[in-house]
């Protein structure tokens, strides 16, 4: 059992990174909701605020590690042109995908989309944990910011998931493949 | 989760710092959008976004755009730092220019605009 550094590199982006992200989500988002006002029941203590705090910080550097290694090191080889005369494309994802009428949409209209969209997760991230970090449980009584965290928060997972999901298909289709062969398991 | 019911120790804050953060997240958003439909639609605008060529214009549109956001954060932050403002007006701002942004990156929406 063998796996290629591409091949590394693109489950830690989609499964690594980017999953993490979706998944803390939710955490996210009822911990927000439940701070629903000044001396509500919601409002959390010193060592949840602190922990809390670590988690949207934690986010917004997953979010961050998820659209950088996307965009610098997945998505030149996604994007990589085949040399002259080459007839298998299977190295070439991009043009594998626009050499077939059946597949070209994938990336005219699923890898255009999530490659751009995807970065507003770590934009609408960064603003939640700073909010946070700054206001603490004060923001249960800013209602307006706390309205505009969990509207941010749910961009930012929006963003994500629909990059998530396409980068799924893509890579069904048209997978990012070579690089070092790196040996996991030896066979019986 | 553990709870508090009794009063704060928190220093009550103005919201400025936080209204500053939350406008300039819409304007990245919204600048993000429009550098990507820019690029899109002008072939010599996408040349110049070429700034890391493995990547090719996708790194000039989000670099970009985060240097826009942050330029916003820090221009706004110290306009806003320790103000208290109404709130309503830029949180309706930030969610328009967050819908510009989603807009602006769905390829129907950019091939309309071109008339595509």
């Amino acid at each position: 059992m063998e796996m290629s550094t591409r091949e590394l590199w693109t489950v830690l982006h989609g499964m690594g990174f980017g999953a993490l992200f979706l998944l803390a989500f939710t955490g996210a988002m009822v911990a927000l909701v439940r701070m629903s006002g000044n001396g509500s029941p919601g409002v959390p203590d010193h060592g949840d605020r602190t922990m809390l705090r670590v988690f949207l910080i934690g986010m917004a550097l997953l979010a961050w590690a998820t659209v950088l290694s996307g965009t610098y090191i997945v998505y030149p080889w996604y994007r990589a042109a085949p040399p002259a005369g080459t007839i298998d494309l299977a190295d070439y994802p991009r043009y594998l995908l626009l050499s077939r009428a059946t597949t070209s949409e994938w990336h005219h209209f699923g890898m255009e989309w999530k490659e751009h969209v995807a970065w507003i997760a770590p934009i609408a991230m960064t603003m939640v944990a700073y909010l946070y970090a700054k206001y603490g449980r004060g923001l249960a009584r800013h209602r307006g910011l706390r309205a505009a965290a969990l509207a941010f928060l749910l961009a930012a997972f929006l963003s994500s998931a629909v990059a998530g999901a396409f980068g799924a298909f893509l890579n069904k289709y048209a997978p990012v493949r070579g690089g070092v062969a790196i040996p996991l398991m030896k066979g019986a | 989760m553990a709870t508090t019911h009794g009063p704060t120790r928190d220093v009550e804050l103005p919201n400025g710092a936080g209204a500053a953060a939350l406008l300039a997240a819409g304007i990245g958003c919204a600048a993000l959008g429009a550098l990507t439909f820019l690029g899109d639609a002008f072939a010599g605008l996408k040349g110049l976004l070429n700034f890391h060529d493995p990547a090719g214009p996708l790194s000039g549109v989000t670099t970009l755009a985060i240097v826009v956001w942050l330029a916003a954060w820090f221009l706004l932050a110290r306009k806003w730092e320790g103000r208290d403002l109404a709130l309503k007006g830029i949180g309706i701002a930030s969610f328009a220019l967050l819908a510009i942004g989603f807009a602006l990156t769905f390829p129907p929406v950019t091939a309309l605009l071109q008339g595509k």
